[in-house]
């Protein structure tokens, strides 16, 4: 048994409403409480900033397209490999960090979970193989459903508790978090060289169009009453004019209810809208769309988002959007791979360098700066760099430093070689508002929890909540002053609590805490004509046997299932 | 008809090389298997033997006594082909031009006729060049 | 009663087909048949029980012969050597479980491994050309379902991958494929008439060593360039004609193989076929793949990925840095420059495999062999420690050619008190900290 007195510091927690007063938090073994005995141990947390640990929303960290990224850029270890003295295992890697540095830098930077965003489920043993590998911090992933065969045929004929069912049996196969979309009907187009770049484009063979891919999912995620929502990459990702597209989809969600017992209140998470808030027809009058966006996603109450925003850096990007990253290979010429994988996805990696001297790309980082100042609701805007695609989540912490100070990021745009054009091509400039720390902890902390529907343990600092707190070197009385400073500290916590554990102290790891792998378990009425179509799927089309198909628990280390009943649905 | 011919020689599996392998590489299927030559039969008739006769391959770097067998997987005249195990390791060249691949595919060897020597054992093969057979 | 263990997984070629069935004695001791299987992994599930199998570890002796000893004394000789040496090669990894991989990965962390893997004289060129230009490929059900040409340029699934043409590439009727081979043509590309070419609607038969120059070919036909009479012993009316079919097939595959990784070229073989397939993706859908030989040899290359970042050939024997350099950290190179002061091999027989020169520069050194059987390698080392079958007495994960991750499972139980490779790295692990505690050996 532990316990914690973190005294006097400067709680910031949307949970309870707490900006900044000096408070004490108490922690006993895995939970926050409201008192502790006198042996209680002292953290001297006066002049810092303490907040609920972070959780990422959406990042590729784990899996095939990650790892095929890691191995076939070697280059990306040039940048950094290297070992610190303790406990801690060789980190590698920059825009791809090994799982090992990519579980110690979310731990240094405060953070206690990470959503893996994409998950083939035929690779699923993969990504929990990788999960169970990556130390300290919590993860859960999500199967991706847009293109997947079962998914298209049931929804051409509009039987969403099919679909239901069928979600409800790959989650469990594959020990998935919820639904994940991208680029629907787009990526099964792209198995024949073709794509679907507005939502109404028909799916070659299965003639169903994205709009009715994306009404139906975010039906059948309802019907089960998922702790998340359906998490939607849209169709014309990265192309000049694609708000357009952007809107359609996101106007899916009008007169959709949440239905859930975990306190969600969205219904589609749209996520890495800067590469989908374009204006333009072509690069060359290409335009922010972020205000045009975002004032629709602040009047409509059941959608969250969250940013990927650029942070000008060379990286890797990796979707399950293949024909974009072809697309994207077309334009930059350096190595690509693809992989489509039978019945259910595609995806794709090809490195890029956002070199802020090119207007588009330094056009680009302001888009996604412009989305989140837009925001009226931090707990509704997440900040993300869509990892590795917009920019490595190591990141975060500049990221953080831009939005906070406008000094800092008005120097960033003022010194672009192509300052001028984009300052026309985007309204950051006119943009003095800065976030708050109080916003930023609704933004990476509570918000995220509350769309992943996890916000009854995480996301704050309320007693019986879970002892996941971040301290860190911040005094909100002398709030640092410059980019650089902001960005040390976010940087190296004071101290990270995992479950309890101190896991960090002054950026040094210094214990692997427990981690855990979150899954949920979706339980539906029996359903003989799935089970059938499965049944069939695996004798005919694919190439594993249906009994070789699921993860068995074993691969997820301190499994932490998360239960819901639709039985009754 | 000479008493040495050069060929290019290729190592490559073969399905009855794979199912001696997992017999067992002391095994007699694992050694029928792997201590033969391929060799087209045009070449065969310029070295002035029937199928069946041991032969003596050298490359650059060492020989080794095999069977030289005629093949259903045709060869051009020219082309040797032993199955990839210990014997034919034994004049694979080890230079790999920077890649760490040797030169498994498409190195010259001379073949000559032995008829009387004899085949080494796997593990003899391997024993015997790294000096371990204690004579 | 016998029983049938169904849905089992082949722990032989990087197809690892997963439809065996394997009847098993009622004491879970023997293997008594065996259903599905190509000749080659039958063959594998049969030699479980064939006689004379070592049970115990075995130490050379000053004449040359070997005398039993326990775990104990192999675990505890295995790690001071470890800890001695300042760096030793780690090889082999391909026919034991991603498990397994891991531990011995944090040995060679601790202890400055070069932990290097059977990609290093098979795929390796491949994963070299994949550094270098990427590659679009895809899952083998896409092809089952989708593929109507298929090449098969360099390489003999008929001898190498037996069922990879029923289970995936030939014969296979899917969802778009419903006429089976039928509605498919295949072309093999090989410098032998091999048993793959008889199964394919075409051969075209190459020089030997002419592949680049082929492929190259090929892409300037598609360009719709000139081309010289004839390349590599092929008539360039032949090449125009194929590309023109290829151009307007639906989904094309190129599989590959050593005919393009061990000729010379190497990897600029495998690189110039990717970018052919690349070329061809501005037409119609395109993939290739690589045919990998060893059940797990793609898994050693995950495993070493998500940990390191690099497929294969990691040396870690800094302590503080993970490098990858081939012809620096490959094994033959290593070998060849005896550059390492000792070696360990696991789940691999490079005394088979690899050049004499360089296994006669590895039996100089301080050498342990983990390896159920007796084989090559076994019979040059110091130390020969057999394990339990991974995928037969025991279960782990694997990675299919395609990256596609399989659980193999346990069918028999392994000989009474015979450890798995986890179990045994597990201890030598535990015997290393205590070493490293110490202050070395």
């Amino acid at each position: 048994m532990s316990e914690y007195i973190i005294k006097n510091g400067h709680v910031f927690d949307p949970v309870q409403g707490i900006k900044g007063d000096k408070k004490d938090i108490f922690v006993k073994d895995n939970k926050i409480v409201d008192k502790v005995g006198s042996g209680a141990k002292v953290i001297d947390a006066s002049g810092k900033t303490v907040m609920a640990g972070a959780l990422e929303v959406h990042a590729h960290v784990a899996g095939p397209k990650v790892n095929a990224g890691r191995w076939y850029r070697p280059e990306d270890k040039h940048f950094d490999s290297h070992k610190t003295a303790g406990i801690t295992r060789i980190e590698g890697g920059k825009s791809i960090p090994t799982v090992f540095k990519t579980g110690y830098e979310y731990a240094r930077m405060g953070f206690t979970f990470a959503m893996e965003a994409a998950m083939p489920p035929l690779y699923a043993r993969h990504v929990h193989e990788e999960i169970h590998d990556t130390p300290i911090i919590d993860e859960a992933a999500l199967p991706v459903f847009g293109n997947n065969w079962f998914i298209l045929e049931y929804l051409k004929n509009q039987e969403i508790e099919n679909t239901a069912a069928y979600i409800a049996w790959v989650l469990n196969q594959t020990k998935g978090y919820g639904v994940k979309v991208v680029n629907p009907g787009g990526t099964e187009a792209w198995a024949w060289g073709l794509n679907c770049l507005s939502i109404h484009d028909p799916v070659p063979y299965f003639d169903i169009t994205p709009a009715e891919i994306i009404t139906g999912l975010m039906a059948a995620n309802e019907y089960l009453g998922l702790p998340h929502s359906m998490h939607l990459h849209q169709n014309n990702l990265g192309n000049p004019g694609n708000y357009t597209t952007t809107l359609e989809s996101l106007k899916l969600a009008e007169g959709v209810k949440a239905k859930n017992n975990f306190g969600r209140e969205q219904v589609l998470h749209s996520t890495h809208l800067q590469f989908h808030s374009y204006k333009g027809t072509n690069w060359g009058d290409f335009e922010s769309g972020a205000k045009e966006v975002m004032d629709y996603v602040n009047r409509q109450k059941n959608l969250t988002i969250d940013t990927g925003n650029v942070t000008l850096d060379e990286t890797t990007t990796m979707t399950a959007d293949g024909p974009f990253e072809h697309h994207l290979n077309s334009l930059n010429h350096l190595k690509w791979i693809n992989v489509d994988v039978e019945l259910e996805t595609a995806a794709g990696v090809v490195p890029f360098i956002y070199d802020p001297d090119n207007a588009v790309f330094a056009s680009q980082w302001a888009v996604g700066l412009e989305l989140a100042l837009y925001a009226k609701d931090p707990m509704r805007c997440f900040i993300t760099t869509d990892h590795p695609n917009a920019g490595p989540f190591t990141r975060y912490p500049r990221v953080y430093a831009w939005l906070m100070s406008e000094k800092y990021r008005n120097e960033r745009l003022n010194t672009f070689k192509k300052a001028d054009k984009v300052i026309s091509a985007t309204t950051l400039a006119n943009i003095d508002r800065e976030i708050t720390l109080y916003e930023l902890a609704a933004m990476t902390r509570a918000g995220p929890a509350k769309c992943l529907g996890l916000s009854k343990d995480y996301g704050g600092l309320k007693p019986g909540m879970n002892a996941d707190i971040a301290i860190y070197n911040i005094n909100p009385d002398k709030f640092p002053s410059t980019g650089p400073e902001i960005e040390k500290a976010f940087a190296q916590v004071a101290y990270l609590f995992k479950d309890g554990k101190i896991c960090v102290e002054e950026g040094k790891i210094v214990d692997m805490g427990k981690k855990h792998t979150f899954w949920v378990d979706a339980k539906v009425k029996e359903n003989k004509q799935v089970m059938h179509d499965v049944r069939e799927k695996f004798l005919r089309y694919y190439s594993v046997n249906e009994n070789n198909y699921s993860v068995p628990e074993s691969y997820a280390p301190h499994q932490h299932i998360i239960s819901v009943d639709a039985t009754q649905a | 008809m000479t008493s040495k011919i050069t060929l290019n020689m290729i190592t490559c599996r073969t399905i009855q090389q794979g199912v001696g392998m997992e017999a067992g590489k002391t095994s007699q299927k694992y050694f029928d298997a792997c201590t033969i030559i391929h060799m087209h039969p045009e070449d065969m008739k310029k070295l002035g033997i029937w199928k069946n006769t041991n032969v003596r391959v050298t490359s650059s770097v060492g020989s080794v006594i095999v069977k030289a067998v005629e093949t259903r997987e045709d060869l051009v005249p020219g082309l040797a082909h032993i199955p990839m195990g210990p014997w034919a390791n034994h004049i694979v060249p080890a230079y790999t031009y920077s890649t760490g691949e040797p030169c498994f595919k498409g190195f010259p060897v001379e073949v000559e006729v032995a008829m009387n020597e004899r085949i080494m054992g796997a593990v003899e093969i391997v024993q015997d060049a790294c000096g371990l057979i204690r004579k | 009663m016998p029983k049938e263990v169904t849905d089992v997984i082949c722990p032989f070629c990087g197809t690892l087909c997963d439809d065996l069935i394997v009847t098993v004695s009622d004491d879970n001791k023997t293997i008594l048949g065996v259903k599905n299987a190509c000749a080659i992994g039958a063959e594998k599930f049969n030699h479980q029980r064939l006689p004379g199998r070592v049970k115990r570890p075995r130490m050379r002796q000053a004449d040359g012969t070997y005398k039993e000893i326990t775990y104990d004394e192999a675990i505890d000789w295995t790690a001071n050597m470890l800890v001695k040496s300042r760096k030793t090669l780690m090889y082999g990894w391909a026919s034991t479980s991603c498990q397994a991989m891991s531990v011995g990965h944090d040995i060679a962390e601790k202890v400055g491994g070069i932990v290097d893997n059977c990609a290093t004289v098979c795929h390796g060129s491949s994963l070299i050309a994949i550094e270098d230009v990427g590659v679009p490929s895809c899952t083998l059900g896409e092809v089952k379902n989708r593929a109507d040409r298929v090449i098969f340029w360099g390489c003999n699934p008929a001898h190498a991958h037996p069922r990879h043409m029923s289970r995936y590439s030939i014969f296979p009727r899917g969802f778009f494929t419903v006429k089976g081979h039928k509605g498919r043509k295949i072309y093999t590309v090989d410098c032998r008439y091999t048993d793959t070419a008889k199964c394919s609607d075409e051969f075209i038969q190459v020089q030997q060593g002419y592949d680049y120059e082929l492929l190259n070919a090929f892409r300037t036909a598609a360009r719709g360039e000139v081309l010289p009479d004839t390349v590599g012993g092929v008539p360039k009316e032949k090449i125009y004609e194929i590309v023109e079919d290829l151009k307007t097939c639906r989904f094309g595959i190129i599989f590959f193989g050593m005919g393009l990784t061990h000729t010379m070229g190497r990897n600029h073989n495998i690189d110039i076929a990717i970018n052919l397939t690349r070329d061809m993706n501005d037409y119609t859908k395109f993939a290739i793949m690589a045919m990998r030989g060893h059940w797990n040899v793609t898994g050693s290359g995950q495993v070493l990925g998500w940990q390191y970042g690099f497929p294969y050939a990691v040396d870690l024997s800094r302590r503080d840095q993970a490098r990858h350099q081939t012809g620096e950290t490959t094994s033959v190179d290593l070998l060849n420059r005896s550059e390492v002061e000792a070696c360990f091999y696991i789940a691999t027989d490079p005394g088979a495999h690899f050049p004499i020169d360089a296994m006669k520069s590895s039996a100089k050194k301080p050498t342990v062999t983990v390896d159920p059987h007796i084989n090559c390698t076994t019979e040059i080392s110091d130390i020969h420690i057999p394990v339990a079958m991974v995928g037969v007495e025991v279960g782990g994960c694997a990675y299919r050619m395609d990256n596609v991750p399989i659980e193999t499972r346990k069918v028999v139980d392994p000989p009474e008190g015979m450890l798995t490779d986890e179990e045994l790295l597990t201890k030598i692990n535990h015997r290393v900290d205590e070493l490293l505690a110490k202050g070395g050996a």
